[in-house]
This record gives C-alpha cells, sequence and structure tokens, in this order.
C-alpha cells in the first residue's frame, strides 16, 4: 500500500508554514520571493496530494496553471525589485516605509 | 339676526383691509372718515342685533361662521355667540370706539403715519369684537392676542422714542405672562371636559372637574385677567402705556381692552361658582389692587398717569366685585367707568393739545377760561368718577361696594378707603388742571390756550351726557328693565342665586357713606392743593415710583436672568456646546491619528496582519467542525 | 527496517521527499547569502518533483524541474547577480519589534489548524469527486495524456488566459526593466 495521503498533507502543510515564516521574517526581497516560491510550492503539493485521493485529474491540471501564473509573477515581481533597488545600496524592505501614515 | 350679528365684526375689519391696501392714496379726510365710519357702521349692527335679541324668546342665539378645528375629539369652530353679556359689551364697545374714532381725526392731525393709526385702531376693535362674541374659549383667544398686538402697535406709535418702544414691549411681555393662565386654564378645562364651547363647559363642569381642578381653572384665569386687566401683580405695564397717543390710552387702555380680562371672568362665571377659594382670592386681588393704585395716583405729575393709574383702581373694583358675586354689578362700572374714563381722556388729550403737548401738572393750571367746552365736560368726567350723585359714577360704584358689603366687611372697608383716595386724587387733578395760577406760559410760548376743534369736542359732549345719565341704566329701585335684569338670567342659570338684595335702610345708609367719602376726598384736595403745584409732604417718592414695584421686579426676576443669560453666553456657548461638537470633532481626529500608526509602511506588518488574519480564521473554523 | 502497513518503497521514497524539501527550506529562510538560498530553494524543488512523481503526477514532476528549477531560479540568480553578489543582511538582528514572536504564532496557529482541519475531516478520502469533469486517473491512459485532454477541453479557456498572461508579463517585465532615456536621445535599442 502506498503511503497514506496524509503524511504528504502535513508535509504540505508544514512547508506552506515555513515559508510564511520566511515571508515574515526575512527582509531581503529575494530571499521573500523564494519564500514566496515555498508557500507555491506546498499548495501544488497538496493539490496533487488530493489529485491522486479523489481520482481527480483537476487537482493536476490547477497546478498546471499555478505553475504558469507563478512564472508570470516571479517574471514581473523580478522586474519590479530590479526597478526598485536599482539604485539603493541594499535590497531590505524595510527601507520602502514612504507610505507610512 | 345671524348676518347682522355677522357684520358687527366684519365691518371694522373691512375697514382695516381698505385703509391698508388703499390708505396711500387716501388723504387723511378719507382715512378717518373710512375708518370711523366702519366702525360707527358696526355700532348701528350692534343696536339692531340688541334690538333683535331683545325679541328673541331664548335669549341665547349661536352664529356658526365655519368649522374651524377638527383634531381627533377637538372640535373648535369659529361662532358667536350673542346673548345679553355679549350684546352688551359690543354695544358700548362699538360706541366708544366710534367716538374715539371721532375724536383722533382731529388730535391726529398732520401726525406721521396717520394712516397707521387707524389701521391698528380698526384692526383693535375687530379683534375685540372677536373677544367678547366668540362662543368658545379659543376664538377668544384669538381675540385675545388680537387686541394684545395692536396695544403693542399703538404704545409704539412713536417708535423712535425709545421710552415708547420699551413701554410696547413691556405692554406685550406683561400680557403674555398672563395668557400662560388663559393657556392653562383652557388646558384643565379640555382635559376634564372636552370641549372648549362656553355653553357646552357650564354644563359639564358640575359633572367633570372636581373642586380642586375648578380652583386651579379659576386662578389660571384669574391670571389671565391680571394680565391684560392690569391687576397685581402684573399691572405695571400699564402706567408705561401712557407712551401712546391719548386717543389710544382712552380706548384701549380705559374702555375695552383692560375690561377683557373682567370680561373673560364675568363669562367664566358659571365655572367660578364652584370655586369660593378662587373667587375669594380674586376679590382680594381687586380690592388689594384698586386700594394701592389708588395711593399711587395721588402722588403722580403727569395728568396721564394720574388717569392710568385710576383705571387700575376702578378696574380693581371691578375685579372685586366679580370676587364678591355681583357679576352684573361688574358690568355696570365697566360701562359707566368706559364713559367717565374715556371722557376724561380725551378731556385731558385736549388740555395737552391745547398746551402743545405738555403734560405735566405742575406746568398746568387755570385753564378754566380758556377751554369753554373741554372744562365743563372734564367737571362732569371727575363728579362722575368721585362718587358724587346723581352721576353715572354714584349709582355704579354704590352698586358694586353695597354687594361688597354683604359679603365681606373688611373688603368693604378697604373699597370705602380707595373711594376717598380716587376722590382725593382726582380732585387735586382737576385743581391742578383747570383751577389756581397760570403756569403755563412757557409751554404756549406766550400765547393763549386755544379750545380743540369740534372733532374732538363732540365725542367730550357726548360721553358727558352719558355719564350724567348713565345711572339710569341700573337704579336699584328699578329691576325688570334695568342692567340686571337684562344680564340677570343669563347669570343666575348657571349660578346659585345671588342672595336677598340689602333692606331699604341699609341700601340709604350706605349711599350715605358714600357720599360723605367723596366728600371727605374732594374736601381735603381743595384744601392742599388749592395754591400749591406741588407738595413733598403729600407726594411721596415711594407712591410716585409705584411702590418699588418696578425696581422689585428687575432686581428680583429682571437681572437674575441677564446675569443666567450671560452667563450662558460666556459659559455655556463656547464650553459646553461649542465644546461638545467640536470635541467630537477632536476626538474622531484624534483617534484617527491613533489608528493612523497601524499604517506603519512596512510591508512585513502587513504581511504579519494577513498571516494573523488566516490563523484567526483558520482557528475559528477548527472549533467549528469540532 | 520500519515493519509498517505501508510498502516499504514508497516509505523511503516518501522519506527521501520530505527531508529533501524541509531542509532546502530551512535553509531558504536561514541562509544569509542570497546564493545560498537559491540553491537551497532547488534542493526543495527537487524533493516536491520526487514527491510529485511518488504520486503519479509525472508530467508535473518534469515541469516542475524546467520550469522552477531550471527557469524561475535561473532568473533569480540573475537578478542577485545584477543588483550585485555583496548584498547581505542581517539575520540576527530584527528591527520590528515583536514581529518573529508574532509571525511564530501565527504560523503554527495557522499550520496547526490546518492540519486539526484535515485530520477532523479523515483526510478528505474515500470522498468521490465534486467535479463530473474529473476522470479517474487509472484508466490506464497515461498521465500525460489525461492531464492534457483536461487541459484542452475542460480548461481551455483558462489555458488560453494563461497564455495572454505570460505575454503581458513579459511586456510588463521589459518596462519596467527599463533604464530611463535622457532628453538629448541616446540610442537605446527598445
Amino acid at each position: 500500500m502506498n503511503v497514506p495521503a496524509a503524511w504528504y498533507l502535513v508535509l504540505a502543510a508544514l512547508l506552506f508554514g515555513v515559508g510564511a515564516f520566511g515571508l515574515l521574517t526575512r527582509r531581503s526581497a529575494l530571499i521573500m520571493f523564494m519564500c514566496l516560491e515555498l508557500m507555491l510550492n506546498a499548495v501544488n503539493l497538496t493539490f496533487v496530494t488530493f489529485s491522486r485521493t479523489l481520482s481527480d485529474i483537476s487537482g493536476q491540471a490547477i497546478v498546471f496553471f499555478v505553475m504558469v501564473v507563478a512564472a508570470a509573477e516571479v517574471t514581473v515581481g523580478l522586474g519590479i525589485v530590479v526597478a526598485v533597488f536599482r539604485r539603493r545600496s541594499s535590497t531590505s524592505v524595510d527601507e520602502l516605509s514612504e507610505m507610512k501614515g | 339676526m345671524a348676518h347682522v350679528a355677522t357684520l358687527i365684526i366684519l365691518l371694522p375689519l373691512a375697514g382695516f383691509f381698505v385703509v391698508l391696501l388703499n390708505g396711500r392714496n387716501m388723504g387723511e379726510g378719507q382715512i378717518g372718515a373710512v375708518a370711523t365710519g366702519a366702525v360707527g357702521l358696526s355700532f348701528v349692527s350692534t343696536v339692531t342685533t340688541f334690538v333683535l335679541l331683545l325679541h328673541q324668546s331664548g335669549r341665547e342665539v349661536t352664529v356658526n361662521l365655519f368649522d374651524w378645528i377638527n383634531v381627533g375629539s377637538l372640535h373648535v369652530s369659529a361662532a358667536l355667540l350673542v346673548d345679553p353679556l355679549s350684546v352688551t359689551m359690543s354695544l358700548f364697545v362699538t360706541g366708544i370706539s366710534t367716538l374715539i374714532h371721532l375724536y383722533s381725526i382731529g388730535y391726529m392731525h398732520a401726525e406721521r403715519d396717520y394712516r397707521k393709526f387707524f389701521l391698528y385702531l380698526n384692526l383693535f376693535v375687530f379683534s375685540m369684537l372677536v373677544l367678547v362674541l366668540a362662543n368658545n374659549l379659543v376664538l377668544t383667544f384669538v381675540g385675545w392676542e388680537g387686541v394684545g398686538v395692536c396695544s403693542y402697535w399703538l404704545v409704539s406709535y412713536y417708535f423712535d422714542k425709545d421710552s415708547a418702544a420699551s413701554a410696547g414691549k413691556k405692554a406685550f411681555i406683561y400680557n403674555r405672562v398672563g395668557d400662560v393662565g388663559l393657556l392653562v386654564a383652557m388646558f384643565l378645562i379640555f382635559s376634564h371636559t372636552h370641549t372648549l364651547n362656553y355653553l357646552e363647559v357650564f354644563k359639564l363642569v358640575p359633572a367633570y372637574m372636581s373642586p380642586t381642578v375648578v380652583t386651579l381653572t379659576v386662578l389660571a384665569l384669574l391670571l389671565a385677567a391680571t394680565g391684560k386687566s392690569a391687576q397685581i401683580p402684573l399691572f405695571n405695564w400699564l402706567p408705561d402705556a401712557m407712551e401712546g397717543p391719548t386717543p389710544v390710552s382712552a380706548l384701549i387702555h380705559a374702555a375695552t381692552m383692560v375690561t377683557a380680562g373682567v370680561y373673560l371672568l364675568v363669562r367664566m362665571s358659571p365655572v367660578l361658582a364652584f370655586s369660593s377659594s378662587g373667587r375669594m382670592t380674586i376679590a382680594v386681588v381687586g380690592g388689594v389692587t384698586a386700594f394701592v393704585a389708588a395711593t399711587i395716583a395721588t402722588s403722580q405729575k403727569d395728568i396721564k398717569k394720574v388717569l392710568a393709574f385710576s383705571t387700575v383702581s376702578q378696574i380693581g373694583y371691578m375685579v372685586l366685585a366679580v370676587g364678591v358675586g355681583a357679576y352684573s354689578a361688574a358690568i355696570f362700572l365697566m360701562i359707566s367707568h368706559a364713559f367717565f374714563k374715556a371722557l376724561l381722556f380725551l378731556g385731558s388729550g385736549s388740555v395737552i393739545h391745547s398746551l402743545n403737548g405738555e403734560q405735566d401738572l405742575r406746568k398746568m393750571g387755570g385753564l378754566a377760561r380758556y377751554l369753554p367746552l373741554t372744562f365743563p365736560t372734564f367737571l362732569i368726567g371727575w363728579l362722575t368718577i368721585s362718587g358724587i350723585p346723581p352721576f353715572a359714577g354714584f349709582w355704579s360704584k354704590g352698586d358694586v361696594l353695597t354687594n361688597v358689603y354683604q359679603h365681606d366687611k373688611p373688603l368693604w372697608v378697604l373699597g370705602l378707603l380707595t373711594a376717598i383716595l380716587t376722590a382725593y386724587y382726582m380732585s387735586r387733578l382737576f385743581v391742578l388742571t383747570f383751577r389756581g395760577t397760570e403756569r403755563f406760559r412757557e409751554a404756549t410760548e406766550g400765547h393763549d390756550p386755544h379750545e380743540s376743534p369740534w372733532v374732538m369736542t363732540t365725542p367730550l359732549v357726548i360721553l358727558a351726557v352719558l355719564s350724567v345719565l348713565g345711572g339710569a341704566l341700573d337704579l336699584p329701585w328699578v329691576h325688570r328693565y334695568s342692567l340686571a335684569g337684562f344680564l340677570g338670567p343669563f347669570i343666575t342659570s348657571y349660578n346659585a342665586a345671588p342672595g336677598a338684595a340689602p333692606s331699604t335702610g341699609v341700601q340709604f345708609a350706605l349711599a350715605g357713606v358714600d357720599i360723605i367719602a367723596a366728600a371727605i376726598g374732594l374736601f381735603a384736595a381743595f384744601s392742599i392743593w388749592r395754591g400749591v403745584s406741588e407738595s413733598p409732604r403729600f407726594e411721596s417718592s415711594f407712591l410716585e415710583h409705584v411702590w418699588r414695584w418696578d425696581d422689585f421686579y428687575d432686581a428680583s426676576i429682571g437681572r437674575p436672568l441677564t446675569r443666567a443669560a450671560q452667563f450662558s453666553d460666556d459659559v455655556i456657548e463656547p464650553k459646553v456646546i461649542d465644546g461638545a461638537v467640536t470635541g467630537l470633532a477632536v476626538s474622531v481626529r484624534r483617534s484617527a491619528e491613533g489608528i493612523r500608526k497601524v499604517q506603519s509602511g512596512f510591508v512585513r506588518h502587513y504581511a504579519l496582519a494577513t498571516v494573523l488574519g488566516l490563523a484567526v480564521i483558520v482557528v475559528y473554523l477548527v472549533a467549528r467542525v469540532g | 527496517m520500519i515493519a509498517s502497513a505501508y510498502s516499504v518503497p514508497s516509505v523511503l521514497i516518501f522519506l527521501t521527499a520530505a527531508l529533501l524539501i524541509l531542509v532546502g527550506a530551512i535553509g531558504v529562510i536561514t541562509l544569509r547569502h542570497p546564493v545560498h538560498a537559491a540553491l537551497s530553494l532547488i534542493m526543495t524543488l527537487f524533493g516536491v518533483a520526487v514527491a510529485f512523481v511518488a504520486q503519479s503526477a509525472d508530467f508535473l514532476a518534469a515541469v516542475q524541474i524546467i520550469v522552477y528549477a531550471g527557469a524561475i531560479v535561473v532568473l533569480f540568480l540573475f537578478v542577485i547577480m545584477f543588483l550585485g553578489v555583496d548584498r547581505r543582511e542581517g539575520v540576527s538582528v530584527e528591527p520590528l519589534v515583536g514581529q518573529r514572536a508574532f509571525a511564530a504564532l501565527g504560523v503554527v496557529l495557522t499550520v496547526g489548524g490546518l492540519i486539526a482541519l484535515m485530520a477532523r475531516s479523515h483526510w478528505v478520502t474515500g470522498v468521490m469527486s465534486v467535479s463530473s469533469a474529473g476522470k479517474a486517473i487509472s484508466t490506464g491512459q497515461g498521465n500525460v495524456k489525461e492531464l492534457g485532454t483536461a487541459v484542452f477541453t475542460t480548461y481551455l479557456f483558462a489555458f488560453e488566459a494563461t497564455a495572454a498572461l505570460l505575454i503581458i508579463a513579459v511586456v510588463g517585465a521589459v518596462l519596467l526593466a527599463r533604464r530611463e532615456r535622457n532628453v538629448d536621445a541616446e540610442e537605446v535599442s527598445p
């Protein structure tokens, strides 16, 4: 018998948690993006696991689209990072606090 | 009959509108003619109505003009009640008004705003007639307010004079305080009997109103009467109201408006019948006012002020009469007072006119030979008010005092003392004005004073005649064709019988006492004032200043209220009200500033907020599923 | 080894995947140098690919390697190099007060809650799919064909939309990364 889906789901949840924690804790814009990718991957893993347990291909189709969108998002996001941090000396997001108040 | 009765009130109103709309195109003569004609025709209608009423079997006719208020259980119609009381009142109101209108044509000649005067005078007559002829309390109240407003306008006729403007306001405000009484009385009556129609109320009083409620109603009505008829404690507006032109003083503040309070009490006599403590209060108020006003009149230096306080005193007599239940005596005195007081006022107007506006008694004297018509008519008026037989004043005042004697001896003594004082101060007035040395040369700039034109002296003559013959209205030994006989059935049908008339012997004795009292007053005045024009010993400053009544009101009410208003303006307005409003704004701003700090600008804070929100949702779901 | 009800190979594969994933993830969030973090990310992505294969999502595993590990991480590395490799951040210091504590709290609650939810609903097993468009995987037609049929028939509109999205993303990226023009125009080829 295959490993029960529960284990993979727990793994995905843990991965999501790690990614979220990293997103909140790290200051470098690039590292935060990578944590974002971690979270997306956790979601993908969950979808695939459910696709297997529910015997429905829709789960995998969704993952397909998630990957596409993630790619597009990274493209545009890194473009923004480049545009913003081009002239600064550090990539810390804490410096982008002019929208306060 | 209904049409004629309606004409009584519509004619003065028509006169008002004609002068209002067309007055600027009309000359003095035309305006005077229209206004006097309107009131004169109203008098004719009143006489016609009177004659028709005599031939009517039941002496109460209701003329319904139109349905006015229909709200819930409140049904008020604009209707007239033609009965002996209202017809009597209307007769002398319209009659005297016509005479005074005629007089005013001459007196107000070449005054600025001639048209305004007659406008308000006609409107006043209309309001007074509405008051008198109304068949329910609400319509009476309309007339009540109408006469108050017209009085205000006419007192402030010379409105650019500060004292006149203040006097108008004072009159109106004191009236207003009294009006609260009338309103409270209406509320009490309506809440218990659910009607304000006089005839219906009279039937329902014994069943629906407990003695306490009736007493309260009576006291409220008394308050209204003290306001309108210038009794204690609301009397000090009347002397100030002398700022208005003399015809106004004669009409409004002697013959008509100030009698409205007495009329109200007489009209409500069926209600008064059920409250003996209320009636006692009324009698005491009347008696005390009569006495106090008479004392004040002895020390006044302005001719019109003497007459003003005299009016307060005489109305005090009428109120006293009402208090002891002598309603027809009160009305008799009202009518004869209208005759002789109007005569005295118009006569004094004639004197003032001849002296180019001088009103101070110290600057008159010896006018007898210069005013051949004013002098004898004024003499008749003086004798009448002093109570000398056979003039009207002797009979009417005697009637009142006889009735008071039967009910309350102490008040009778007070009334007698007042009679002595009345004779005294009127004689003083007469001596200082017409006899003695001539002190007026300064006022007339050396010329001789001239008699007034015929429009002014004709009413004087007519009123003098009425003062002489007026006693015939109610001679004590005539019963069926007298005023008492006419009014009596109306009053006794609701009241208990007034009690047995006194024996002839007592009546003669009382009459004799009255004559002696008058003689004492006259003799005293002539001996004191023969040669002098001022006598500090007999003119105390306390009396001259109205027993310091105005100062008392000022200190107890006026100044504290002004201070309270000032406090309100200085403290409450900026700190409490503005503070609350701006405080609200300030607190909103401060809380917004506090909340603003949540927007720190740090992306990670926002992300944290998102995650925490997610955590909350997840925990909630877990709790629900579990 | 582990005497369990489950087949040994699947357990081993699971453990491998789990190890790769978790170690890589922790590496991403703790390493100071961004290049190191990127490499750690690759390790995680590989782990996920392994998990995909274990779940019979072969096509997706391949796409994961090619697109994610191959293209996206490379893009990351390009940007890291572009912005300067020596930019590090101090991980030990946390300037925002309470951020770490609250972050930990939020994450623990979320993850714990999610696991609890799934546990309470019996790991969603045995419930048939609600979507009528889904077909059973084990029809024996092969994963790629299954997936392709689903994408090109049921989800065709989404597919076309994502195609448009990719174009937009490219245009956006180009626009964002543009250098400013000077007034006296120096030739910048678009």
